[in-house]
């Protein structure tokens, strides 16, 4: 295994494979899921961060650790747009996570309007992370317009239900150089694990964590079972055999030499 | 009661036909427990769920739905619980609804803020911490026109980062407008799904016009709002098939305008000043309990408010298992938020949770929730 196996997002390079969503969570509680997670990005809904109250989410994050500021709430490129440069505005620095949603039943992303607002968004200089429906050519496209990372989905927000879109996004891993990171849908640290043997280069969770009984005690468990996935696909997963042993009268074994 | 001529027709839309004819055919005793286990069975529940949900079958399984409930509701919007406030902007009314306190023939104190007061009101609540307000009319084209509604919008989006509206109904240009003004969203109650009672509740003024009332949300989304809010007012009518009404109201909208975020309101009779009483069966706590989960669980993804109309006790655990949206620091009445004024004109109902922003803001989190001022950005 490199020793050195660090993920690299718009030239910044990041020890830590967990990126963690803050929504959801009691305030008080997300500093220890930070800590525990061992999380170096946390994603920060811009319309959350817009208070003047006492609460504001901005001031629960360590010094140190990297903003990735999301769009939620934009229903298309313009907005994204707007909320963007909002988010820059208020401080949060380059990075940007674009939203473009359209569905409030269950928040699946525009592809189209995201690929708009990456394109003038990486114009500008920001670092765009988008998230995005795995379709090939709408990952192509958003690589073309400059896109830093992709991140598909693996279900729908919030649904805890896994690895749905897992073909999918394996040919997003074969196909587009850019740091894959699966965004939605991962509620077990099992289905992390999974999607980090797969070859993905991250992990996007919020809802799994935030939910859960013991959220440190969640937050621990994930960034174990990213660090394990993580390992097994550097170390080569070893053949898995599809039904029992193999025949010990090979079915080519009348080839002479 | 026919469509006045200045009241626009919405000839494409099939919503009222669609569902009424859900709603008619919606009988409740048909249920058994073996539907009511089916339906939170399902990971995503169907109309016939949600008609099951909303059954008297549904109620010996109130502690099972509860939980189901609440689980939805972490899933979807973790520990978070909106706050908000109404301001009542003016109490004239043209309409005669026999059960209301604003009702035109009711002999209360009218009164209408001009555009200094509602600053001033605006300031006093925005000092609360508060950051969405909801504004609210007395349903008077006239005295409350679109216009002077607009003007209060502007003047909110000075203060709040998040416009409501609970105001009579209106055309989609005026929706428009209203937006541009700095609305985001528009509450209307249609009270009762029911056209027959429907008429004989509401006598008179504009209101009389049931399937205007019911297309407004619609006319709202075409006129760009982000979100309508759904309500009937539970126990004027059959509350069973008036819940199940407004669901499919919010669902059949939602099928088709995929991008509009809903929300229930879930108020149900209450007394109202003049001492008046009304001959309809009051509902039982368990029962609006059920009305609120069976929302819960049919839209998962939607918002559900909890009225002051409910007793602190109820509002604060209803907010763990189900709601995500709570008033505070409520007055009714015209005016009356600012320190040292009384209000000038006299409430719609009276409310059974009088409590304060922070006194709201403490019990929440005491309950390990996460009260949230804003979850919006206007741009």
């Amino acid at each position: 295994m490199s020793c050195n196996d660090s993920l690299t997002i718009g030239g910044r390079e990041f020890s830590s494979r967990f990126i963690l969503g803050s929504g959801k969570y009691r305030l008080d509680l997300i500093r220890a899921a930070i800590e525990y997670a061992g999380a170096q990005i946390i994603t920060l809904a811009v319309r959350r961060a817009n208070t003047n109250t006492e609460d504001n989410i901005l001031d629960q994050i360590p010094e140190g650790i990297t903003l990735l500021p999301n769009t939620s709430g934009a229903r298309n490129a313009e907005e994204a747009v707007r909320i963007a440069r909002l988010a820059r505005a208020l401080g949060c620095g380059d990075f940007v996570k674009i939203e473009v949603i359209r569905d409030s039943k269950y928040l699946f992303p525009d592809n189209a309007e995201t690929i708009k607002a990456t394109d003038i968004l990486a114009k500008e200089g920001f670092i765009v992370m988008p998230y995005m429906y795995p379709d090939l050519n709408a990952a192509r496209d958003l690589a073309n317009a400059g896109a830093a990372s992709i991140m598909p989905l693996g279900a729908p927000i919030g649904s805890n239900k896994g690895l749905r879109t897992k073909d999918f996004i394996q040919i997003l891993i074969d196909e587009i150089d850019l740091p894959i990171i699966v965004d939605a849908g991962i509620g077990r640290p099992s289905q992390a694990c999974e999607a980090m043997e797969m070859g993905v280069a991250a992990i996007m969770a919020n809802t799994a964590i935030a939910t859960a009984r013991d959220i440190p005690a969640m937050a621990s468990a994930f960034k174990k079972a990213i660090e394990a996935g993580r390992i097994a696909y550097l170390a080569g997963l070893g053949r898995v055999l599809d039904k029992g042993a193999s025949a010990s009268s090979p079915l080519t074994g009348f080839l002479s030499n | 009661m026919e469509y006045l001529p200045d009241m626009e027709i919405l000839k494409d839309s099939t919503i009222i036909k669609d569902l009424l004819a859900h709603v008619n055919a919606y009988d409740y005793g048909q249920y058994a427990t073996d539907d009511v286990r089916a339906a939170l069975g399902r990971d995503n529940c169907a109309a016939e769920d949600f008609a099951a949900l909303l059954s008297p079958a549904a109620m010996p399984l109130i502690e099972e739905i509860a939980l189901r409930a609440k689980k939805e509701t972490r899933k979807h919007f973790g520990n978070s619980i909106y706050m908000f406030t109404p301001l009542y902007l003016a109490n004239y009314c043209e309409n005669g609804c026999v059960y209301c306190g604003f009702n035109r023939c009711q002999k209360i104190r009218r009164a209408r803020l001009n555009a200094e007061e509602i600053e001033r009101e605006m300031q006093a609540i925005a000092s609360t911490g508060l950051e969405e307000i909801l504004l609210l009319t007395g349903e008077s084209p006239k005295l409350s026109s679109v216009q002077y509604i607009g003007e209060a919008c502007a003047i909110a989006r000075r203060y709040f980062k998040m416009v409501g509206l609970e105001v009579y109904p209106m055309n989609t240009p005026d929706y428009a407008y209203l937006r541009a003004c700095g609305a985001d969203y528009i509450t209307v109650f249609q009270e009762t799904y029911n056209s027959r009672a429907y008429e004989t509740l509401h006598p008179e003024g504009r209101k009389r016009v049931f399937p205007y009332r019911l297309n407004a949300q619609e006319r709202a989304l075409r006129g760009g709002m982000r979100g309508v809010g759904f309500g009937a007012l539970l126990g004027l009518d059959d509350f069973r098939k008036d819940a199940f009404a407004t669901g499919l109201h919010a669902w059949s909208l939602q099928r088709r305008y995929p991008q509009a975020e809903i929300s229930f309101s879930c108020p149900r009779l209450r007394p109202i000043v003049n001492g008046g009483k009304t001959d309809f069966p009051a509902l039982q706590e368990a029962e609006l309990l059920q009305v609120i989960l069976a929302y819960r669980l049919f839209m998962p993804y939607a918002n559900i408010t909890i009225s002051t109309r409910e007793r602190a006790g109820f509002r604060d655990n209803v907010t763990g298992i189900a709601a995500t949206k709570i008033s505070a620091g409520v007055s009714t009445g015209i005016g009356g938020h600012q320190e040292r004024q009384e209000d000038i004109g006299d409430g719609q109902f009276e409310i059974a949770d009088s409590r304060s922003v922070d006194e709201v803001y403490s019990a929440l989190k005491e309950h390990g929730l996460q009260p949230v001022m804003n979850d919006y950005v206007y741009v």
